[in-house]
């Protein structure tokens, strides 16, 4: 997994019918500021720094559905502890949210 | 996901059985401004996405649970065609 920012959305209407209702999030990674389109599945929004599950344990945040994704956002960040990723430093990791998500 | 432009399409007509009916499409990855990204990949297309166009790419086992992929040798797969990026 790894923390992210989301800075934007994705609008995609012919799209895969597995993907029907789904909300595609654009995600910058922290760690070397790539973007990825990841699904969200915890009501993220532009501006909240998100934590991302990746490869195909990232679709299993929506089962028993069937979901195409290989970047889930399955966590929203309240607070990050003193680290730095990279040369990126990412302030003070706790989100009962994410947890909820996880469990 | 990755974001992608289509630039081109694959022709294989000796190909494991699975693939038969499959369009393959060869895309190039793009930044969220349209630039153009290094390298490029071959993917097995599910919405009918065309040249030029700008597309969603899921990679890896996680492109076999897109509808159509099931069971099938494929590590890439169009799942969506983009109709607008918004950066807020």
């Amino acid at each position: 997994m790894y923390l992210g920012d989301v800075i934007g959305r994705v609008v995609s209407t012919a799209k895969n019918e597995t993907l029907d209702g789904r909300i595609l999030l654009l995600v910058r990674r922290l760690s070397d500021q790539r973007t990825v389109v990841a699904i969200d599945s915890v009501g993220a929004g532009t501006g909240e720094r998100v934590y991302v599950c990746r490869g195909k344990e990232s679709s299993f945040a929506f089962l028993p559905d069937r979901a195409p994704s290989d970047a889930t956002i399955v966590g929203i960040v309240d607070r990050v502890g003193n680290v730095t990723v990279g040369n990126v430093s990412v302030g003070d990791v706790d989100s009962a949210k994410g947890a909820e998500a996880v469990s | 996901m990755l974001l992608a432009r289509v630039i081109g399409t694959v022709v294989a007509s000796h190909k494991d059985p699975r693939l038969e009916g499959k369009k393959l499409l060869i895309c190039r990855p793009v930044n969220i401004d349209g630039g153009d990204e290094s390298g490029y990949l071959v993917a097995v297309d599910t919405v009918s996405a065309g040249a030029g166009e700008t597309v969603l790419v899921v990679q890896g086992s996680s492109a076999r649970m897109s509808a159509g992929c099931e069971d099938k040798p494929v590590d890439a797969a169009i799942v969506g065609i983009v109709d607008q990026i918004s950066k807020d």
